[in-house]
């Protein structure tokens, strides 16, 4: 016989659900996790790196999970901030998922963490769609990426929590139109706030510290329009226990 | 590209689906809604989506797609919008950026069209673990 059942299932459902139950297993443990959102390039591993030694200098427990497609590099690099550092390697795979996370969050990190920060792949695309168990999840853009990165990507800087523009010591030098990049942010997510950072310069390497403690102390944190649900009734059961009504045979 | 991922979810979903309903024998189509803002090319979907049901009770299935479009409306002036893409996510009309998205970040299956057997399938021949 030959049937029509109305499902009505969220795809990301099961993710949405392991990452709820991340973020309160993580909160048990008293650590918040802040996703870092960009492009290859735009200087995650850098701006984190200061953010590392800055959180070590103010005596803050932290950790960061890199997750490269290959290499050990960035880890290596951010170790030298002798903070806990572990390296995903997500063997060409584009995003991080909750479930991929919470396989390396075993017994680790070390002692307790305030903040995990979580290096996602360099992708503005694919990581966007994951729930990380987040409590601050950051979107970056470097200011030789071209004002209209927002207006490209919409849906990474749709739902950023906090939008980072780094490298500032450099923005005249390429001419970055900072009026025209905020506009374009307000575009796709009013009322977000926009911090301006330099690695190399040291520019808002604590502003950025303090959004992410702020962050995990339960200060409110902003709500993008796209993160918004619609309020309608729907059948969204992330343990896949979905309504099944057959209509029609 | 994260197609394949979601591919595999839809299509795991549907298993279970199928699974529960018990004496499923084929999954002739599966339809799902696709938001303008849900970050998911629909072509790229349907490719993945017909590698991810190889080997599976949906071995075959048709994917069909519905697109939703951005709509949002304003909390303060009641405006409502499409949002377009790029999407103009603040108020047109009074410039307030208090918007509820109504639509537009589905991606949702809707219902799935698939052959059971009778209600009570003890006919089915076993599979090759259970011989």
């Amino acid at each position: 016989m030959c049937r029509v059942v109305d499902l009505q299932q969220a795809v990301l459902a099961k993710n949405e659900q392991s990452a709820y139950t991340l973020r309160a297993e993580l909160a048990a443990r008293g650590t918040a996790v802040v996703n870092l959102l960009s492009s290859p390039g735009s200087g995650k591993t850098a701006l984190l790196e200061r953010e590392l030694v800055l959180a070590r200098e103010r005596s803050v427990p932290v950790a960061a999970l890199t997750a490269d497609l290959a290499t050990e590099n960035d880890a290596t690099r951010l170790a030298r901030s002798g903070v806990p550092v572990k390296q995903i390697l997500t063997d060409g795979l584009c995003h991080l998922e909750a479930d991929m996370l919470g396989r390396h969050l075993d017994g680790w990190p070390p002692g307790a963490a305030r903040l995990l920060f979580v290096e996602n792949v360099g992708n503005l695309v694919c990581p966007a769609s994951y729930d990380l168990g987040e409590t601050l999840r950051v979107v970056l853009a470097s200011v030789t990426e071209g004002e209209d990165k927002p207006l490209k990507y919409p849906t990474a800087f749709g739902l950023a929590h906090l939008v980072v523009v780094t490298k500032t010591d450099i923005a005249e030098a390429v001419a970055f139109d900072e009026a025209t990049f905020r506009a374009n942010v307000e575009q796709v997510n009013p009322g977000v706030e926009v911090l301006l950072t330099s690695a190399r310069a040291g520019v808002g390497v604590g502003a950025l510290l303090d959004r992410a403690l702020a962050a995990a102390d339960g200060a409110p944190v902003h709500t993008p329009v796209m993160a918004r649900r619609p309020h309608r009734h729907t059948h969204d059961h992330a343990d896949g226990t979905g309504a099944m009504a057959p209509s029609g045979s | 590209m994260h197609e394949m991922s979601i591919a595999l979810a839809v299509v795991g979903q549907v298993e279970e689906a199928a699974e529960r309903a018990g004496d499923v024998t084929a999954v002739r189509s599966v339809r799902l809604q696709v938001g303008e803002l849900a970050g998911v090319v629909p072509d790229a979907l349907s490719f993945c989506f017909e590698l991810a049901c190889a080997g599976t009770v949906l071995a075959g299935a048709e994917l069909v797609t519905e697109a939703v479009p951005g709509r949002a409306r304003c909390a303060p002036c009641a405006h409502e919008w499409l949002v377009g893409m790029p999407p103009l996510l603040s108020c047109p009309r009074c410039g307030a950026g208090t918007t509820d998205l109504l639509a537009g970040r589905e991606l949702q299956i809707v219902s799935v069209h698939w052959e059971d057997g009778p209600a009570h399938a003890a006919t089915r021949e076993p599979i090759p673990e259970e011989r």
